[in-house]
């Protein structure tokens, strides 16, 4: 095309990515591998305004993320401009560095959520895993004060390799926390733990059983904890429609003012983000060359062209199709259909035990 | 397993913190925010989550559904306890 107006969805979640400042290691993180640096950070009254124009063009949501964004001092004056714009806010942390204080602080200004990350049920192991002494303690503590302060809370467990067989303790942790709600994310690999994917990647075995154990897991605990899980994409059929179809459903802030299409989209050479602190949100939505070159099914290649999934899944993910096959037009080669497949088929394969390549910055 | 669970007329069934209900033009109409997640309410949906205030029982609720909507009592109770039920199993309504 490019979309005429009607033909443009209204976003109904917004990533506002605060910082990518971060204390814990982890080597799934998905930020990428060049962080923004805290100089260049957005104040929290640029944020105030991208918040008035998210809602302005249909976003409900907005997920308040980093790197960790309690390590921003000025965290509950961004959280009150969520409210003051009539958004639902949902705070994505690590728990650490975020103190019972701030927490309290952020549930008066108005936060709707939390989730809270936790990388094992073994605490040795999170820690280890997190590249962080002391870290699974203090979401245990985080998480006690979230319940006590009554907000709801969703603990998301970030599943790979070291931890994939212990899917049933950690959601009986999430639940011993009091959560509501439980997250089983295997993860996905961009940014940082694409440099570790041969570490963090599980055997197709261990893959099956973990389905198995959700599904169990599920009917042994329904109506007492709502448990959300996808397929881990490179052992799926077909590809995840990434981030709901590009520029359809979501949009995300870094935390210096560039709009992407979702959090990896910076890896795809040649494409142009236009920065909120030099245009409006509409017109970075409608307009902006990153968020025209693939919305819809025109972009497409075959097979995805005349795939009858094309408007399902959207051909997939962008970047992953950059980063495997090297095109970002290209099929995302998860898809078993996708002319590069058997380079995913390759990379399961290599999988092997060394160690991780901590995010730092 | 999952059985249906029965829902007392004394019930008062009402949001969690956390859970909303909210109109958006660009979204089509009503939706119900919760964590993580957003779902559609067509305008029946939407009639009866308004009601789940905490005040009012499941009896009161119904009775006045069928009032507004002129529908059989019988039926509305059995098509509102089946939503609320359902939200419940999600996690996104408290029957106590």
């Amino acid at each position: 095309m490019p979309p005429h107006d009607a033909a443009i969805p209204a976003p109904l979640g917004l990533l506002a990515e605060l910082t990518h400042r971060c204390p814990l290691g982890c080597p799934y993180c998905s930020n990428p591998l060049a962080l923004d640096k805290r100089d260049l950070e957005l104040d929290a009254d640029t944020w105030g305004r991208v918040f008035r124009e998210a809602a302005a063009l249909g976003v409900m949501q907005v997920h308040l993320s980093g790197g960790e964004p309690a390590a921003r001092r000025d965290l509950a004056d961004i959280v009150r401009h969520a409210r003051d714009a009539g958004l639902y806010s949902n705070l994505i942390t690590s728990a650490v560095g975020l103190t019972a204080e701030t927490l309290a602080k952020l549930a008066e200004a108005g936060l709707d959520h939390v989730q809270i990350s936790i990388q094992d049920s073994d605490e040795r192991s999170a820690d280890r895993i997190a590249g962080y002494d002391g870290a699974f303690g203090r979401k245990r503590a985080l998480a006690a004060e979230v319940v006590r302060l009554g907000l709801p809370l969703t603990v998301n467990v970030v599943v790979h390799r070291a931890n994939i067989e212990r899917i049933a303790p950690m959601v009986e942790l999430a639940l011993a926390l009091g959560a509501s709600r439980v997250e089983v994310a295997h993860v996905q690999y961009y940014g940082w733990a694409l440099k570790n994917r041969a570490a963090l990647m599980p055997a197709r075995e261990q893959v099956e059983q973990a389905l198995r154990e959700v599904e169990r897991l599920r009917s042994e605990h329904h109506g007492r904890i709502v448990i959300d899980a996808v397929v881990p994409d490179y052992y799926a059929r077909y590809p995840k429609p990434c981030v709901g179809g590009w520029g359809r459903r979501s949009l995300n802030v870094t935390p210096a003012g560039k709009v992407l299409p979702c959090h990896a989209a910076e890896v795809i050479p040649g494409l142009e983000f236009w920065n909120v602190r030099e245009r409006g949100l509409a017109d970075i939505w409608r307009s902006s060359p990153a968020f025209t070159a693939f919305r819809g099914t025109d972009w497409m290649m075959a097979p995805c062209k005349t795939c009858e999934r094309r408007a399902q899944d959207f051909g997939g993910c962008r970047c992953q199709a950059f980063l495997i096959a090297g095109d970002a037009r290209a099929a995302d080669p998860v898809c078993h259909l996708s002319p590069h497949h058997g380079l995913v088929e390759q990379a399961v394969l290599a999988r092997q035990d060394q160690p991780y390549r901590y995010r730092r910055l | 397993m999952n059985t249906p669970r029965q829902i007392a007329d004394t019930a008062r069934p009402r949001l969690p913190r956390g859970v909303r209900l909210a109109h958006n033009e660009a979204q089509g109409g009503w939706v119900l925010l919760a964590p993580e997640r957003v779902f559609k309410a067509d305008a029946v949906t939407a009639e009866i989550l308004k009601r789940c205030t905490g005040q009012a029982s499941l009896a009161q609720i119904v009775d006045d559904l069928a009032k507004a909507f002129t529908a059989p009592r019988d039926r509305i109770r059995s098509d509102v306890a089946n939503l609320l039920g359902s939200l419940a199993d999600k996690k996104l309504l408290e029957l106590d």
